[in-house]
């Protein structure tokens, strides 16, 4: 070829040294080759590590069980899988838990659809009043976390039999069947109030996207508008409306709080509850291999939802912008509809906080007279016969030490969080089409599928002992037992959330044009002074509102931390559920109201000057 | 000011081969431009030229100094290359005022305050955009962004400016305009300019040479007005010039002293030894195809001898010159005259064709067998 004669004439010999040495240099002083080094590294260590960890501790004798069974301790063995999967405990360990689980997700992923897309619809295509009150008055049950929502569940409707003292209901001479005030219909009732929300965002965004000229197109075809709603809209919206079912019957599958208060008292056990009192009870090794199963079904639900809607997705988004569209008017019905969705979002939104606020004021439970309003346990002193001289919440100390903890522990993991998802969002935009930034993509998504309370088992197996390794004869310590330290709680936080972080920060980095970090490359400007000085400058909006989003998030996370949290360390949500569990529900309520004014807040500042999208943040 | 020679450069995304054996040497200096339509690869020329892309062969020296030996994977940092790119988009950074994105490349290479202030202002001043210091990308227009993205690109004095179709955002009247700046820059500081178009006339009325490219493949280099009058090949033909140049068919025959004799519809035509190039066949028959351009063809009252008698289809005056199509048997020919004139449609008229002035390819191969006598 005389091409390549013409390389071998000239004065370049070639040599093979130098080619090894510029590959290597080109290794490693490529940033996003560096960048996708520490991601990879750093994910296998805080992701892949634990979760095979996790694994491998389930096939492991414990000391504690090792006499039981006859064996050593640290040998192979199946004893857990066995015991779990067949034995006499079988039943209450797993089967019925489990059935419970999946019984609860799937009934409050499909009335949470029905409610959330039902007013994304009216939200979006019908001529309701007052869509700005609206539109703000159903996300609110959002922000307030699913375990503050039973507890006003329980103040509402237990009764004097089981919760000692009765609730609103009792004591105004209603008579509460038991199974509405505990149990799997109190569960359900109480996170589809919450989770409703999650569907009515995917589906109102959703519907927004679509182009109403796709509809005018039916209208002008002369197609009803019924039909038109069955053949056109529907399917349109269809993806966001499975995804809706995958996001709420994964989290409702791995909820830990709602079942904890609701069910847990009358032995109602679902899988992640029986996860909980597992570890608990010292049995560990269970508690991972139900965390296992766990994991499975949140993976298993979403292979199947890329399976069936992978493909489909992409409609989604077909016409963008959107347009202005014809609203369809509800006519007559327009009174009915206003009250009916008034009263559901006095039952979801103003019931939870009232009765939350209520409580607190109340000083004996169970007493809704006037005379037994008081400030005590916001503001009192503390007295030897309510609760042990327990002062009000706002003057305790122990209260200020834990918010201060709080507010330590959101502001340091979502910081990290999101700075760490604008990196892996750099290393997924820029490499999109290369295997490494798929890899990072695909790892980074690993915590999505781990629910929180598992995910908070894995982190307790990985770190409740040092991991070491001898070389010659030298200790070296991988990883420091991190059990009960402050360290933990921001690490298993900070990586929890990073699948959205990540997400955020891709979508921010997708913004940024490669032609401004090329041209500042042309300038001379190194990795390190592109990002300072162009990078990262334009991505501050993204960072602000993806950093409210998680910020909201971790403010109320109370699953993920339950079973890492130390008297220490303890956070509001953890104050809020230890007060609960001690029977000092008043105060619990306080810690709720005060918490869910901070998220509240979080949320204005997020909106008002952020622009945050909250879809973004679950 | 530099000299850069590409030896051999291939370039894949994939399978997709974008570049294939490039071979090109841009004089110190010069105003060299990458034309060809979209998708031709001469985006990815200047990106691997920049840094921005690492071609998978070849080779690239800058004044003999090596930037890319893609052998031995070696590629310069695009901060070494002592070059600039302009681009498409402007790439202005919109958090930074003008006065900032300008001084940025100052700034990294950690020149003193004074000094950045006074290049800064300098190179605002010669694009006449001084008054805008303060301003921020967003608050300007097009035409003036474009300013501040070749300001941004000069004021480190690069040894070579690359620009891409920078000029293909800006409305006609602007784009005018700005072809005159730019010429005018490269006059005044005679760096060595690469400039990417897909816009023939901005090719051929600012460069000193031109590389035309089709798929990947460079298809001719040449001084505009060369490759206006000579082009290499059939396509080059066919993408240089408006309106377009006249393709008719024909049927070559090589004499036996060593002459070619046409047959077309245009008459027979006889070319002596020095206008043919080595392309041609040694003997026999062959198809041609003619190349004419529409000024070259001169309309005559039909009967006048030597000449080809057509009818005129259609007039389309447009001040400045006017546009007529003839048709001569089933073909359409396009004539061009100067000034406004206007003709009866299907008026019967000659067609006076100067046998100097024309080219002839070979069908099959489509490369120029017979060349233009040149007018400078």
């Amino acid at each position: 070829m005389a091409a390549n004669e013409e390389y071998e004439d000239s004065e370049l010999s070639f040599s093979r040294s130098r080619r090894f040495k510029n590959w290597l240099k080109n290794a490693f002083t490529n940033p996003y080759n560096i960048l996708v080094f520490i991601s990879v590294v750093a994910l296998g260590i805080l992701v892949v590590w634990p979760l095979l960890q996790m694994v491998f501790s389930t096939f492991q004798l414990a000391p504690s069980e090792a006499k039981r069974v006859h064996g050593t301790a640290g040998e192979f063995t199946l004893y857990y899988w066995q015991r779990l999967f067949h034995s006499q405990v079988s039943q209450n360990m797993l089967y019925k838990p489990l059935l419970h689980s999946l019984l609860i997700a799937s009934s409050v992923s499909v009335l949470s659809i029905l409610i959330g897309s039902l007013i994304a619809w009216l939200m979006v295509r019908s001529d309701l009043p007052a869509k700005g009150f609206f539109s703000m008055a159903v996300i609110i049950p959002y922000m307030i976390p699913s375990w503050c929502k039973s507890m006003a569940w329980i103040s509402t409707f237990k009764t004097s039999r089981i919760g000692g003292t009765a609730g609103l209901l009792s004591y105004i001479g209603v008579t509460v069947p038991e199974w509405l005030a505990y149990g799997p219909v109190a569960i359900i009732c109480v996170l589809t109030i919450h989770y409703y929300a999650y569907a009515y965002l995917l589906v109102s965004a959703s519907l927004r996207s679509i182009n109403s000229e796709l509809e005018e197109m039916g209208e002008v075809i002369g197609a009803p508008r019924l039909m038109m709603l069955r053949k056109i809209t529907f399917p349109l919206v269809l993806p966001s409306i499975l995804s809706a079912f995958i996001l709420i019957f994964s989290k409702s599958m791995g909820t830990f709080g709602v079942p904890a208060f609701l069910g847990m008292k009358v032995s109602y056990y679902t899988i992640s509850t029986m996860l909980y009192s597992n570890i608990k009870q010292q049995q560990t090794n269970m508690a991972y291999a139900i965390s296992l199963i766990l994991i499975a079904i949140a993976a298993i639900v979403i292979f199947i939802n890329q399976r069936v809607i992978g493909t489909r997705k992409s409609y989604a988004t077909i016409g963008g912008k959107g347009g202005r569209s014809n609203v369809l008017s509800l006519k007559k019905a327009k009174a009915a509809v206003v009250i009916i969705l008034t009263l559901f979002l006095a039952a979801a939104v103003i019931m939870p906080i009232g009765t939350l606020i209520l409580q607190s004021l109340m000083l004996k439970l169970g007493d809704f007279s006037f005379e037994n309003l008081t400030l005590h346990y916001w503001i009192g002193k503390g007295t030897p016969d309510i609760f042990n001289s327990e002062p009000g919440v706002l003057v305790n100390p122990q209260f200020y030490q834990v918010l201060g903890n709080s507010l330590k522990l959101v502001v340091i993991a979502s910081l990290i969080a999101t700075f760490c998802g604008q990196m892996i969002g750099y290393v997924n935009s820029r490499g999109r089409h290369l295997f490494s930034g798929r890899l990072v993509e695909q790892l980074v998504f690993i915590p999505y599928l781990i629910p929180s309370i598992a995910f908070g088992a894995m982190y307790l197996s990985m770190f409740s002992k040092a991991r070491t390794v001898t070389v010659f004869g030298k200790v070296i310590t991988l990883m420091p037992s991190l059990y009960g330290t402050f360290a933990l709680l921001v690490l298993v936080t900070a990586v929890k959330n990073l699948p959205f972080s990540s997400r955020s920060g891709t979508a921010n980095m997708l913004q940024i044009s490669t032609e401004l970090e090329e041209a500042a490359h042309m300038s001379g400007a190194n990795f390190l002074t592109r990002m300072a000085r162009v990078i990262l400058p334009l991505s501050k909006n993204g960072f602000m509102s993806g950093l409210m989003l998680i910020f909201m998030a971790v403010m109320k996370e109370l699953d993920l931390l339950v079973i890492l949290i130390s008297p220490k360390t303890q956070t509001l949500p953890y104050m809020a559920y230890s007060y609960t569990s001690g029977g000092m529900d008043q105060y619990s309520n306080v810690v709720a109201t005060l918490m869910f004014l901070i998220v509240f807040l979080i949320y204005w500042i997020a909106n008002k000057f952020f622009n945050a999208d909250i879809s973004q943040g679950f | 000011m530099s000299n850069i020679v590409l030896k051999n450069i291939d370039k894949f995304y994939g399978n997709n081969h974008v570049l294939k054996n490039l071979n090109l040497t841009v004089n110190d200096g010069e105003f060299m431009t990458l034309l060809g339509p979209s998708g031709c690869g001469k985006t990815t020329t200047l990106r691997v030229i920049a840094g921005l892309e690492k071609p998978q062969n070849g080779i690239i020296t800058m004044d003999g100094r090596i930037v890319v030996n893609a052998k031995e994977l070696f590629f310069e940092d695009p901060g070494n290359r002592e070059m600039n790119l302009v681009f498409q988009s402007y790439a202005l950074w919109p958090h930074m005022t003008v006065f900032d994105n300008v001084a940025f490349t100052l700034s990294v290479k950690k020149i003193k305050k004074d000094e950045i202030t006074h290049r800064v202002n300098d190179a605002l001043q010669r694009m006449r955009i001084e008054e805008y210091a303060k301003r921020y990308p967003s608050e300007l227009s097009g035409g003036q962004q474009q300013r501040v993205a070749i300001a941004r690109a000069i004021v480190s004095q690069p040894k070579v400016l690359l620009l891409d179709e920078p000029l293909s955002n800006l409305d006609a009247k602007l784009r005018v305009d700005m072809r005159s700046e730019i010429k005018r820059l490269h006059h005044e500081m005679g760096t060595t300019i690469i400039y990417v178009t897909h816009d023939q006339i901005e090719a051929l009325t600012m460069s000193t040479r031109i590389a035309i490219f089709f798929e990947g493949v460079l298809e001719q280099v040449d001084e505009p007005m060369k490759l206006y009058q000579n082009p290499a090949s059939l396509k080059v033909a066919d993408f240089i010039g408006n309106p377009r140049i006249n393709f008719i068919d024909g049927t070559g025959t090589v004499n036996t002293d060593g002459s070619l004799t046409i047959d077309s519809i245009v008459g027979q035509m006889t070319f002596g030894k020095e206008h043919l190039t080595e392309n041609i066949p040694s003997a026999g028959k062959f198809p041609v195809v003619l190349g004419i351009r529409p000024e070259k063809i001169e309309i005559v009252t039909a009967g006048t001898a030597n000449t080809t008698t057509g009818a005129i289809y259609s007039v389309q005056p447009a001040g400045a010159d006017t546009t007529i199509h003839v048709k001569v048997g089933d073909e359409i020919i396009i004539a061009k005259k100067i000034g406004i004139c206007n003709y009866p449609i299907d008026a019967p008229v000659g067609l006076k064709i100067e046998p100097d002035h024309l080219n002839v390819f070979a069908k099959e191969s489509g490369k120029i067998i017979k060349t233009a006598v040149l007018e400078q």
